[in-house]
């Protein structure tokens, strides 16, 4: 039996990379005594697979994991158990038993959506919207993509499903935490924190990272923000619905 | 959420952010309006390293369960967060509070190598605490050394307000309500430090200068109290079985030394090894109780996830109840596909049935630590392991499907001549053939063996038999290894050999922290303030800058090194008394002079002065 779970990562745990996640999550399935299905051979592992790896540093209140399982008793139970094992920062959201034929979490993932927001202050442009709007509505966003192996130019604005700016509803859309960790106290400046939202190819094929959205964003505004100073949160991570020819029909991992 | 002690842009800049940011499993926050003692437990070295610390992992777990008391981890910042830290003078803090260690009442260091010296001196620095004893406020922490480096603690004694010398678990506690109490009073910390030398295995070094004669060697000690003791006597744990252990280990998020569940089976070592210092100085043997190891195995499995457990004593073999324990262990593993690893375990038919049982044979190796090329040699060191012994292990393991086996000697021990080095070779060509002896042609896995072997250069250790030996030169060191080399490269299963050797400087550096006094105290500040940090670390350790600063002392690293010390000479670690006598070390090393070998523990007792703490395999009958 696969189940798919959703978790957040948020805090300083956004500082623990991708590999390290995969082993605190076989730590955790093993406190949590839950009966894990194991590989064959000298040295069995848990059948684990992960979707989009998040790069360090981003935080997330839509991440997968696909877990293969013997046995459990309700997935409530489950995102109960896993969570009296997790630490501060990782906090498991749900909890889905998949059906047999389900590709595995990886092989799903179509697109993610991102928020960038700055730690401190604001982003110093008069009306963030519309320069969101206006850097959007390029026709062609140009993008040289420098690889181990290879320079490529590529358009940007393909692998842009959407992009808008946002002055509200951080504390609705993410982890409470995780918002009070970087929004003072206060209630009303929480409220007001702008952002800015997109959504993006997350395919293993076509992966567009927010950071470079956000650097050629810049560029096109004119503005100076230095990397260090945004906070990307990663909203969620979906799969594309759309059969063959159809139009692209993105929806969460995990409804 | 904790705020943590360094910003984004800096964890995004640092190699593993990881080592700093705490929030592990296991670890411990409390309300600190409900603490009267904080403190910081550090192992001055790489968090990867400092995590796979049992002896840390236990006071932690000890401390952290008194209400009063809240006890955290420092580690040393890598180089990379060392430089940053500096340049914007970011006060070293502990994961847990990610609060300044400066604001600690104590700081407790654990000292497991000599070559951490200028780590402590890093931490020190960056924890903006004056690096000597005599220089802190009122207002500093009072910082406290431990492990098995102080059972000679001269070479850094200015930088400790106290030494711990012996086992944690027994007087934290006193020292602990000492503090406190000296606090109520209005005391200063010359009282707390005062009261606290009179406590049992506490040293404060500030209260005790050393003398010397003449020719450089020392004199004698004098006392500026009256009512201090002149003899630090070690601290035991009688009952380990009641002992604290720690059922919730802290759980690092990142890929550590080690990474599993550590159950240690038992105290000390019955063996006698004369370069071994800790086989004496834990001395007597004392086991933990089987049933006790059982329940631990399955708790702590339970509480950190982890995927490996593995078994943690000086030698394995000698636990009485070893297959007892195995067993249960390889039936409770077996179905949560946990690996069990086994370190120091004698190579017999037990073992190899035990190993197969939980190793892939293909991919593991097997141990074999002869440490001399010789009987004679071997005889001299008292290793009871004999040719015969490893060969038949190695034999019945190459039966059983092993092909790499790994040795390890050392050279330059005491009486060393060629014959012995080039015994190094002999044995590694008699191994791989007993390989193809013992496995026809169509059973050999790629039609090899591969034997590894390593050697590393003897150094004299305070508290064993060859405390008088003179230690070797590095340029003879270097000779000898070059001779071991040439002894394998003619040997006809040559191709079947690696040789590894270790570096000569460090060695010749750690030779001088082992036995030295007072004074090297000085080139070690000197050395660190030049830029010597992190010296375990190949890429990191400047050899120059070490001798430049011995120059700069006045201090002659051969007399600490290589010259011979007279029977009667005292020792700048004479006035710890670690429970072995002097007069039975003396007796040893006649006895390896002579090439005579002394029994077992289990087989015969030496007299060697353990038995007055009453307990352990002294008083088994």
């Amino acid at each position: 039996m696969k189940v798919r779970i959703k978790f957040a990562k948020y805090g300083s745990m956004k500082f623990i990379g991708h590999l390290d996640m995969m082993r605190f999550f076989q730590k955790a399935v093993r406190r949590a005594d839950i009966d894990v299905k194991y590989s064959e051979g000298f040295s069995p592992h848990q059948i684990m697979s992960f979707a989009a790896p998040l790069g360090v540093g981003i935080e997330s209140c839509g991440e997968y994991l696909d877990l293969e399982v013997q046995s459990m008793s309700s997935s409530e139970d489950m995102k109960n158990t896993l969570n009296q094992v997790m630490v501060e920062g990782v906090k498991v959201l749900a909890v889905n038993v998949l059906p047999d034929q389900t590709k595995n979490a990886m092989a799903s993932v179509a697109a993610a959506s991102y928020q960038i927001h700055l730690k401190e202050g604001a982003f110093g442009i008069p009306d963030l919207a519309k320069a969101v709007a206006d850097f959007y509505a390029q026709e062609r966003i140009p993008f040289t993509k420098e690889t181990k192996k290879s320079v490529m130019e590529i358009d940007l604005k393909q692998g842009i499903y959407e992009m808008y700016a946002d002055e509200t509803q951080v504390l609705e859309e993410i982890m409470s935490t995780s918002a009070a960790m970087y929004i003072a106290d206060s209630a009303e400046k929480r409220k007001s924190v702008p952002c800015i939202r997109m959504t993006v190819d997350a395919s293993s094929g076509g992966n567009i990272k927010p950071t470079v959205v956000f650097e050629k964003f810049c560029a096109f505004t004119g503005c100076d923000i230095p990397a260090c100073a945004i906070q990307v949160t990663r909203l969620e991570t979906y799969t594309d619905l759309a059969k063959g020819g159809q139009k692209r029909q993105l929806a969460p991992l995990l409804l | 959420m904790r705020k943590l002690a360094l910003h984004d842009d800096i964890l995004m800049q640092v190699e593993k952010p990881a080592r700093y940011i705490g929030n592990e499993v296991n670890s411990v926050e409390k309300d600190r309006t409900k603490i009267s003692v904080r403190f910081a437990m550090c192992f001055p070295d790489v968090y990867e390293i400092g995590m796979s610390h049992l002896g840390i992992q236990i006071l932690y777990s000890m401390l952290n369960g008194w209400e009063d008391v809240w006890c955290e981890r420092v580690y040393s910042p890598w180089a990379d967060l060392d430089q940053i830290m500096r340049r914007d003078s970011i006060p070293l803090f502990c994961l847990e509070s990610q609060e300044p260690v400066k604001n600690m009442d104590f700081l407790g260091i654990t000292i497991q190598y000599e070559m951490c010296y200028t780590n402590i001196l890093q931490i020190l620095e960056l924890s903006q605490i004056p690096l000597l004893a005599a220089e802190r406020g009122e207002d500093m922490p009072i910082v406290i050394g431990g492990g098995p480096c102080v059972y000679n603690p001269e070479p850094i004694a200015d930088f400790f307000d106290l030494f711990y010398i012996g086992e944690g678990e027994t007087q934290y506690r006193p020292l602990i309500d000492w503090y406190l109490e000296n606090r109520r009073l209005g005391g200063t910390r010359e009282d707390f430090l005062h009261g606290a030398a009179k406590i049992p295995g506490i040293y404060v070094p500030q209260f005790y200068e050393e003398m010397y004669n003449e020719d450089g060697t020392v004199s004698g000690r004098r006392k500026k109290y009256e009512d201090i003791p002149d003899v630090i006597m070690k601290e035991i744990v009688t009952d380990v079985t009641q002992a604290h252990y720690p059922l919730k280990p802290v759980v690092p998020f990142i890929k550590v030394t080690q990474d599993r569940v550590v159950l240690e089976i038992q105290r000390g070592c019955i063996r006698g090894c004369r370069f071994c210092q800790a086989g004496q100085i834990y001395r007597p043997v004392r086991e933990r109780s089987v049933d006790k190891l059982k329940e631990y195995a399955v708790e702590m499995l339970r509480n950190t996830g982890h995927e490996e457990i593995s078994l943690s004593s000086l030698s394995s073999s000698d636990y009485s109840k070893l297959d007892e324990l195995l067993d249960f262990l390889i039936a409770e593993c077996g179905q949560k596909h946990i690996n069990i690893s086994l370190p120091s375990l004698r190579i017999d038919a037990f073992s190899l049935d035990v190993m197969s049982k939980v190793q892939d044979v293909k991919k593991s190796s097997l141990t074999f630590a002869p440490e001399a090329g010789s009987q004679r040699l071997r005889d001299v060191i008292n290793k009871g392991l004999t040719e015969e012994v490893i060969l038949n292990g190695a034999t019945l393991a190459f039966k059983g499907g092993w092909t790499r086996v790994k040795l390890y000697f050392m050279l330059g021990l005491p009486t060393e001549t060629e014959e012995d080095i080039l015994g190094i070779g002999d044995l590694s060509n008699k191994i791989a053939a007993a390989f193809f002896e013992a496995v026809p042609k169509e059973k050999r896995v790629n039609g090899k063996v591969q034997i590894v072997t390593s050697t590393s250069f003897f150094i004299p250790k305070p508290f064993t038999a060859f405390q008088w030996a003179p230690m070797c030169t590095k340029e003879a060191f270097l000779e000898k290894a070059h001779l071991t080399k040439k002894g394998i490269m003619g040997q006809l299963n040559q191709k079947s050999i690696k040789y590894n050797w270790h570096e000569a400087d460090v060695s010749v550096l750690e030779g001088v922290f082992a036995r030295g006094d007072r004074r090297v105290s000085k080139a070690i500040l000197r050395a660190y303030e030049k830029g010597c940090m992190f010296d375990s670390w190949s890429e990191y350790f400047h050899n120059d800058l070490w001798l430049e600063s011995f120059e700069a002392c006045g201090l002659d690293i051969g007399f600490y090194t290589t010259r011979e010390r007279a029977n009667d000479e005292i020792f700048p670690w004479d006035f710890i008394d670690c429970g072995v006598t002097r007069e039975f070390l003396l007796r040893e090393w006649k006895k390896a002079q002579s090439q005579t070998v002394s029994p077992n523990c289990k087989a015969q007792c030496q007299g060697c002065g353990a038995n007055r703490f009453g307990v352990g395999i002294c008083h088994e009958k």
